[in-house]
């Protein structure tokens, strides 16, 4: 539960830029790239989230750098990065078992030390991201703005890149890395159905994410059903009412 | 327009200004001086580096030969094109971008002082009234020098004219230089002092209403024929 509020929180806020960027597809790609992460740690009996974290934090590096040399973009990257890395961790993967936990999450073998570790991780992403989001922003409307206004654009991308994949590394533990990626995008595309402005924007896709986690993970319990799919359907759910909400208006 | 006094100092000089990308040469041997308080068109066909010249003034692409600006310069830049697409953000939120804390204030000098302008998302407002958020935004930490590549660019017609006012106005009130990237031959007549024409190269650089003399258009749009200089160090054209 505690889980479920830190990742929907910094997912959801996270992912409103992604969204923004036109992104939504890195963030879900990206969630796949913690895979070989992920089945060294279940190999060598280490905390698996240290090793979904290394992979994404050095696909991170990987894919800002290509992008800085080849000008192409973060999707295009990440699109080879990601198949590359789906494909060694499926080799990777000790058993089926295993591979459906790294896909699929599993929230019954979460420790308080995991707890502890995603509200505190969770924490820094969000106040980072709120320290660079206006100059993210303002970088996706003119880059020579930016630049102008002696915003360093390829740093704070890279900064963001990499604590999009501290929070994704978090997500993987309680949805997987199939399904994480749906916390960084469906949220704020709910939340851009029904926002005039930035701030109420990035408000609103936390709070979607988190309404969306948690009320998946609460159903799972109660429910004895996979948390990550009851997450998918709730997050929907929220989704579905904004359309609703915005074909009102029209 | 208001007639150059040669006792103004000059606010920036321009020499031998090269700037090559992929060993592609985008500009070649730039030669102008600019008088503080005065407006400078640029002109030329795409592709001739206008807007790259203006990269290289505001330091944002790498580049040989020198640019001196005099004193202390606080440079505002409107560019071209900027990306709003579907970003849900307000006028209030986009100006507040430059840490600007009185919006309405920013907005007043170009004219769209109203509470509903600063509320309204970015993405809606007409092309006429998001050059002047535009310009709102340069002039929202009081610059002395305004870099507009195409004010008028994506503005219907009748919303041209009182752009370039408002921008003879605050050039007239608070002395600022202003250098506009135009095509549009009325306007560099009425609200620019200089003309710089382009094609790589320096093809023409004098006082604007020349532009009206048969050699001198001809000289613009005819073959280039580069008077880039080095030999008239920057001085106009006469």
């Amino acid at each position: 539960m505690i889980i479920g509020f830190s990742v929907g929180i910094s997912a959801g806020y996270l992912g409103s830029l992604m969204v923004l960027e036109k992104m939504a597809l890195v963030g879900d790609a990206l969630s796949h790239v913690a895979l070989p992460g992920l089945a060294l740690g279940i190999l060598y009996n280490f905390n698996p989230f240290f090793g979904a974290f290394a992979f994404l934090f050095a696909s991170a590096v990987v894919i800002w750098h290509v992008g800085r040399v080849t000008r192409l973009s973060f999707e295009t990257i990440v699109g080879a990065v990601f198949t590359l890395a789906l494909a060694i961790g499926i080799i990777m993967m000790p058993s089926v078992e295993a591979l459906e936990e790294a896909l699929f999450g599993n929230m019954t073998t979460v420790t308080s030390i995991d707890a502890v570790a995603a509200v505190a991780i969770s924490a820094v992403a969000v106040l980072l991201t709120k320290m660079i989001y206006k100059k993210l922003v303002l970088g996706m409307i003119s880059e020579e703005l930016a630049i102008s206004k002696g915003i360093n654009i390829e740093t704070i991308n890279l900064l963001y890149l990499l604590l999009v994949s501290l929070v994704v590394a978090v997500g993987i533990r309680i949805i997987g890395t199939l399904l994480v990626g749906f916390l960084v995008v469906v949220p704020a595309a709910a939340a851009k159905n029904v926002s005039t402005d930035l701030l109420k924007y990035s408000l609103l896709s936390a709070s979607f994410g988190t309404i969306s986690a948690v009320t998946g993970v609460l159903l799972s319990g109660y429910l004895n059903l996979p948390t990550g799919p009851l997450v998918v359907f709730a997050g929907i759910a929220v989704f579905v009412a904004t359309v609703l909400a915005k074909w009102r208006t029209r | 327009m208001s007639t150059v006094q040669n006792d103004q100092e000059y606010i920036l000089r321009v020499s031998n200004l090269s700037v090559k990308l992929q060993n592609q040469t985008i500009l070649d041997k730039i030669n102008f001086n600019l008088r503080r308080g005065t407006a400078l068109a640029v002109l030329g066909p795409n592709g001739a580096g206008k807007t790259m010249l203006f990269k290289a003034l505001l330091n944002l692409v790498p580049h040989t030969g020198k640019i001196e600006w005099t004193g202390k310069v606080r440079l505002g830049y409107v560019p071209q094109n900027i990306e709003v697409g579907d970003i849900p953000i307000s006028v209030k939120e986009f100006l507040s971008l430059k840490d600007k804390k009185d919006v309405e204030d920013s907005l007043s000098p170009v004219k769209l002082n109203n509470q509903s302008i600063s509320d309204k998302t970015l993405g809606v407002l007409s092309g006429g009234q998001l050059r002047r958020v535009l310009i709102a935004w340069a002039l929202a930490d009081s610059p002395n020098v305004l870099l507009f590549d195409e004010p008028t660019t994506g503005v219907d017609m009748d919303s041209e004219e009182p752009i370039y006012k408002t921008l003879n106005e605050l050039k007239k009130k608070n002395k600022i230089t202003i250098l506009l990237i135009t095509h549009d031959i009325h306007i560099i007549r009425e609200y620019s002092d200089y003309l710089l024409a382009l094609n790589r190269c320096t093809t023409f650089f004098g006082e604007s209403k020349e532009i009206m003399s048969p050699a001198v258009q001809k000289i613009i749009y005819g073959e280039t024929v580069c008077a880039g200089t080095p030999d008239t160090r920057g001085e106009p054209a006469r």
